[in-house]
């Protein structure tokens, strides 16, 4: 579960240039950190890297927002 | 019996009233009369597409039926455990969803600027209503199809000529639901404050800026033959009427949804006072461009990247930015000045996207202050209003239509 984690972290890491470990709730969106770009981005991440297949209509921006969140769902998906 | 347009005149609004208090009530202690809502939704569609209108109400249930169809054999396809989750059907699915829009949209072109007999008032909303529920059907987010909840969906009255456009899965958590009452009581305020708030953009600035000053000036400007600046105090006139009108409506849209107890989307946030064109489609006309988001930006990225049809993330933006804008000028009407509207949208987020990379990498010498936030705003608001004016087809008149004298 750990990994998952850290997994989901490093691929943020990449897509915002920023290190979340410490901001786990910083809300993605309303800081503009991601974007619809980015967010695809991340969906593409999540399937190669983690295998959780997550369609872009199950992107609810407002489930999706934190750090925290994209973790809890990717370990739900397991 | 008169015939209303949808928030049309103070009449419909009586009847509105009149209609919506024994829902409020029961709402209120924690009833939600569905079969009155029912009637109450029927009786709104009649008052819209009866009567005279009688041939455009044909044209509604006719479509409904087709698409209720349509779904429903969708639906059906992907629930069953055999087969396969086809791209093909999926495609064919949502092509036929559509069809019916183009034609609307394109009989004019070959039929001499007459409108197609299947038409009514509000076809393209409701057409994207189907083409997302299809969309996440196929995600395997929408499991079932339900006929009644989905024609709710579809006819829900209160939005049916010009969105907001819902979602499915948003508008039936809150059909199959009934607010606590504190939390009602505070969609009743908000409501009626939208409404309020509606009646002064539609009937007191609209009203001025669309009836009162844009006739003028657009009389000056046909009279001058050619450039004049009257064309730019046109630009100005017609997009505070087009703001001050469509978000009047869509105030009234959300507010009446509101005393309905269903919290359809808002439509506007104060989009002049965008920082930039991406900032500006976050805040203008938001369900449409949500939609066109996430049905149609979002989907096309993921399938140039899953493929790698572009070899840079950039490329890959770009291009789906002017598809994504252009289908929207599309979706507006077959004239030139609508898809060079699209056009110009599209090529603006390219720019605004260029600047902003452009902007990061040299952080330390671009200077970032009040003084060019305002700059900012005031640039974005006179590129929007441009692009109104496109929209407006003010310039096809002047410049391009038979002089009328």
């Amino acid at each position: 579960m750990m990994d998952d984690k850290q997994t989901v972290l490093d691929i943020l890491k990449d897509l915002t240039g920023e290190d979340f470990s410490d901001n786990l709730d910083e809300d993605l969106y309303s800081s503009a950190l991601l974007d619809s770009m980015g967010t695809v981005q991340l969906l593409l991440d999540l399937q190669d890297k983690l295998g959780v297949q997550a369609p872009v209509s199950e992107f609810d921006r407002n489930e999706w927002n934190t750090p925290a969140k994209i973790i809890a769902k990717v370990e739900a998906s397991k | 019996m008169r015939w209303y347009i949808p928030y049309g005149n103070p009449t419909y609004f009586i009847w509105l009233a009149l209609a919506i208090i024994p829902l409020m009530i029961g709402l209120l202690y924690g009833h939600r009369f569905r079969g009155y809502q029912t009637i109450i939704s029927l009786f709104f569609l009649i008052l819209t597409f009866g009567g005279h209108n009688w041939k455009t109400g044909i044209s509604l249930i006719g479509y409904l039926v087709y698409q209720l169809v349509l779904v429903w054999l969708y639906s059906t396809y992907r629930q069953r455990k055999e087969t396969t989750n086809k791209g093909w059907v999926f495609v064919m699915a949502v092509i036929l969803a559509i069809v019916p829009l183009v034609i609307v949209k394109v009989t004019p072109l070959f039929d001499a600027g007459r409108q197609s007999i299947i038409g009514f008032m509000g076809i393209s909303y409701i057409t994207f209503k189907v083409v997302q529920t299809i969309m996440e059907t196929r995600d395997g987010m929408i499991k079932e199809f339900h006929p009644v909840l989905f024609g709710q969906f579809l006819l829900f009255f209160p939005t049916i000529s010009s969105g907001p456009i819902d979602r499915y899965r948003r508008f039936e958590a809150d059909y199959a639901k009934v607010p606590a009452q504190s939390d009602y009581l505070d969609m009743i305020q908000k409501g009626v404050r939208y409404i309020f708030q509606g009646f002064v953009y539609k009937f007191v600035l609209a009203y001025y800026f669309g009836t009162i000053l844009m006739p003028q000036i657009q009389m000056r400007a046909m009279m001058a033959h050619g450039f004049s600046w009257n064309i730019i105090a046109y630009m100005y006139a017609y997009s505070m009427d087009l703001f001050f009108d469509f978000a009047g409506y869509s105030l009234f849209a959300v507010g009446i949804s509101y005393l309905m107890g269903i919290k359809t989307p808002m439509n506007f946030n104060q989009p002049f006072k965008s920082k930039n064109i991406k900032d500006f489609w976050n805040r203008w006309h938001m369900t449409l461009s949500f939609w066109f988001r996430d049905y149609i930006f979002m989907r096309l990225v993921f399938f140039c990247m899953k493929h790698h049809i572009f070899k840079s993330r950039t490329t890959t933006a770009n291009v789906c930015y002017v598809i994504n804008m252009l289908i929207m000028g599309f979706w507006h009407g077959e004239t030139w000045y609508y898809i060079t509207y699209g056009l110009y949208h599209g090529f603006a987020m390219v720019i605004n996207d260029t600047w902003l990379r452009f902007k990061k990498k040299h952080q330390k010498h671009i200077p970032h202050n009040k003084f060019t936030e305002l700059f900012a705003i005031f640039l974005t608001f006179n590129v929007v209003c441009f692009s109104f004016l496109i929209f407006s087809g003010f310039l096809n008149t002047l410049f391009f239509a038979p002089k009328p004298f």
